[in-house]
């Protein structure tokens, strides 16, 4: 697969279109790492000019901002940054809807300012120009349920890009009970992803995934690695593994369109 | 001797706003108690916002079954005042329905009557209310945080709320003239009948009877205000106004550790620089808050000005899996610790004698704070946009950066990220393997 950097990029005196951000979890984590892939995949088919940052990239800081390491947090964010600028980066694409939140709300005021992307906004975009078409006969009349990152939700109310790509893609779309402003989080945010849940009766993912059975869905949609994780950490424990499927949106589009 | 009544009237009017005057005077002292913070940007959307959350209502129906209720319940508490004007009106000139020849007799029916309606619209909702709060069992109203006190307050207001309904009723119901007039009685034409052969002598004693306690009863409820969530009634318009406008996911930028970090990251700078002369050894900055005095003035406006109605907890995943966290506590306990602290200072002569305590650990503890997913389904919730994850992020920011006090495998984490640039143990130059891979 062919995934260009930055710093090759600059070798050739070429300014890509836009930076993708892959994340700590989408490049490290073996399930995130897929999601990666299938975003590539989607930006070749839509002959996106893009770069990754590769082994220049480092964590940007999200996960010790949330658990209260201020410090880390703004060395991080300060690194990038100077990465960032020194490429002269303009637009950033990410699958991580806290690399987004970060680097769109959190960076400026430390002297990062991008035009920030979730993929399902950058790749809906890339429709309503005409450059990438879903098709929507290979995945038509599955139960498809969509679990909203609270951070690409409630913390910068982007609703409707995911569910018109889902729509998008000839499926049957159901809500959850909780869904848009009012969704449950999977349990993962605000740094939880890496430590024990305290005390108490049930895992969230598992409530969240409950949630989401509810709607007798075929497919699990979410935009999110860590979200992908928890829910199918929950669907295991459900043990609904050879029902229900949890998958990326850029995955499922990467699927329909046989990439 | 004639009088009297209007001097007992006009003592007891000056008394009751004055002990609320004095009252909110310690609020807005202990508000200030907190760390500046400016909230006077973008008039325009702060304006919109107060108008549309807290005049109109927008967020109580986002439930609607309690937002409908709670309409019926402030629209009426909002118009019933006219009729409080007529009484102070009426009180202190030792007139008797002032407004009647005034407005004539068609209008100030019309007037009566439509409050008339309401407070018996209020009454049912009241009612309602109560049955909710104590009959439904509804898990919100159970927490841990809602006994004792809590509970009583919820109530108090309830029964209070009944008591004035009934009183203005029976006020009407029992003025001669009022009811002979035919106009504005729709509800107490119905009353009246059960004082049916009282002498009018008597009937005048129960009608200034109910007339007395009604408005003592409107003294006493403003000065029971201080002390209860129902302050949210006064409260939620300045929070509206003073809430957070950016997007939910952007937490504050610590400037403190911003200095501290260029600092680190210059090669240039000398870490052992004396301050130049005449430049003051400053005191270095405690990093996040460990006390109501840490946090700042909006936050601290939240404290006072939640109604613990819970709506924040009943949605806060933590909570919702039997976890310790309840946002509302967090709430309620920077309240109760504040009203403390502002104790604290009356009692010592303006000035806070050190009692040993603090908000972190003895009134929120740390399990509390790290249980918090960092969600935001309580500020989204909230039907007078508080923010309980600010407060919890600042008890976070001291736990870790005053304290080292993160759980174990929070500081793995973030030794990752510092050695690793990634919360997990890779060697950042396998950072582009994914890309070649399957
Ligand atoms: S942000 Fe924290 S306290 Fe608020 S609802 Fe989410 S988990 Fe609960
Ligand atoms: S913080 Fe808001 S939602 Fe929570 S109890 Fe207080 S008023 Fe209700």
């Amino acid at each position: 697969m062919i995934v260009p950097t930055m710093a090759e990029m600059m070798a050739q005196g070429k300014q890509p279109e836009v930076l993708f951000w892959v994340g700590a979890a989408g490049s490290y984590d073996d399930r995130a790492k897929k999601i990666s892939r299938a975003f590539v995949k989607i930006l070749h088919a839509a002959n996106v000019d893009f770069a990754v940052l590769g082994t220049e990239e480092s964590s940007t800081g999200d996960a010790a901002k949330r658990a209260g390491n201020e410090f880390l947090f703004q060395m991080q964010a300060m690194m990038n940054i100077e990465v960032l600028n020194g490429y002269e980066v303009k637009k950033i694409v990410t699958c991580d809807p806290h690399s987004f939140n970060t680097l769109k709300n959190e960076y400026p005021e430390l002297g990062g300012k991008y035009q920030v992307y979730h993929h399902t906004q950058f790749i809906q975009n890339l429709i309503s120009e005409g450059r990438l078409k879903i098709d929507e006969t290979t995945l038509q009349g599955k139960r498809v349920t969509f679990h909203d990152p609270c951070y690409l939700g409630r913390a910068n109310e982007v609703y409707e890009s995911p569910r018109d790509l889902i729509r998008r893609l000839g499926v049957n779309l159901t809500e959850m009970k909780r869904n848009k402003s009012t969704a449950l989080c999977c349990g993962a945010g605000g740094a939880q992803m890496f430590k024990d849940a305290e005390a108490g009766d049930k895992e969230v993912n598992v409530l969240r995934t409950e949630d989401a059975l509810e709607t007798k869905p075929e497919i699990i949609a979410t935009g999110c690695p860590y979200c992908n994780t928890m829910m199918t950490d929950g669907i295991k424990f459900k043990e609904k593994e050879t029902e229900v499927v949890v998958k990326d949106i850029a995955e499922l589009i990467a699927e329909a369109n046989n990439l | 001797m004639q009088y009297l009544p209007n001097i007992l009237f006009a003592i007891a009017l000056i008394a009751g706003i004055g002990f609320f005057a004095m009252n909110i005077r310690k609020l807005t002292r202990n508000i200030k108690l907190g760390k500046d913070i400016n909230r006077t940007d973008n008039k325009s959307e702060r304006w919109k916002n107060m108008i549309k959350i807290a005049l109109g209502q927008s967020k109580m129906v986002r439930r609607p079954f309690s937002g409908f209720l709670h309409i019926i319940v402030y629209v009426g508490f909002i118009i019933i005042n006219i009729e409080v004007l007529e009484i102070i009106i009426d009180g202190i000139f030792g007139t008797h329905r002032i407004f009647q020849g005034f407005l004539g007799d068609s209008f100030y029916g019309f007037l009566i009557g439509t409050f008339e309606v309401l407070a018996a619209l209020v009454f049912i909702a009241v009612i309602l209310f109560w049955t909710r709060r104590n009959v439904a069992n509804i898990k919100r109203f159970l927490s841990r945080e809602m006994k004792g006190w809590p509970k009583n307050d919820g109530n108090f207001i309830l029964y209070f709320e009944m008591v004035l309904m009934s009183l203005f009723l029976v006020m009407n119901a029992t003025d001669l003239a009022f009811q002979q007039a035919g106009v504005g009685n729709p509800i107490s034409q119905f009353i009246a009948p059960l004082f049916d052969g009282f002498s009018p002598e008597t009937l005048h004693t129960i009608e200034r009877t109910a007339w007395w306690i009604h408005i003592l009863g409107i003294l006493v409820f403003l000065n029971y205000l201080y002390y209860s969530k129902h302050l949210h009634i006064l409260l939620a318009f300045p929070n509206t106004f003073f809430a957070n406008l950016k997007p939910k996911g952007q937490f504050n930028n610590l400037a403190s550790v911003t200095n501290e970090v260029k600092l680190m990251m210059d090669p240039d700078a000398d870490p052992y620089a004396t301050p130049e002369t005449g430049e003051e050894e400053v005191v270095p900055e405690k990093f996040g808050a460990s006390e109501v005095t840490d946090l700042n003035w909006v936050q601290l406006l939240n404290a006072y000005t939640c109604t613990e109605c819970g709506r924040c907890t009943s949605s806060c995943p933590a909570n919702l899996t039997g976890k310790k966290l309840s946002p509302r506590k967090i709430m309620m306990d920077t309240r109760d610790r504040l009203e403390e602290v502002g104790r604290n200072i009356d009692a010592n002569g303006g000035t806070f004698k050190d009692d040993g305590k603090q908000l972190l650990n003895d009134y929120i503890s740390p399990e509390e704070l790290w249980a918090c997913t960092s969600c935001n389904a309580c500020v989204e919730e909230c039907p007078v946009n508080i923010d309980p994850l600010s407060i919890i992020m600042d008890m976070r920011r001291y736990l870790v950066m005053e304290e080292s006090a993160a759980p174990q495998e929070l500081n793995m984490m973030m030794t990752n990220i510092e050695n690793n640039g990634a919360p997990w143990q890779y060697n950042q130059q396998d950072r582009l393997n994914w890309a070649n891979e399957e």
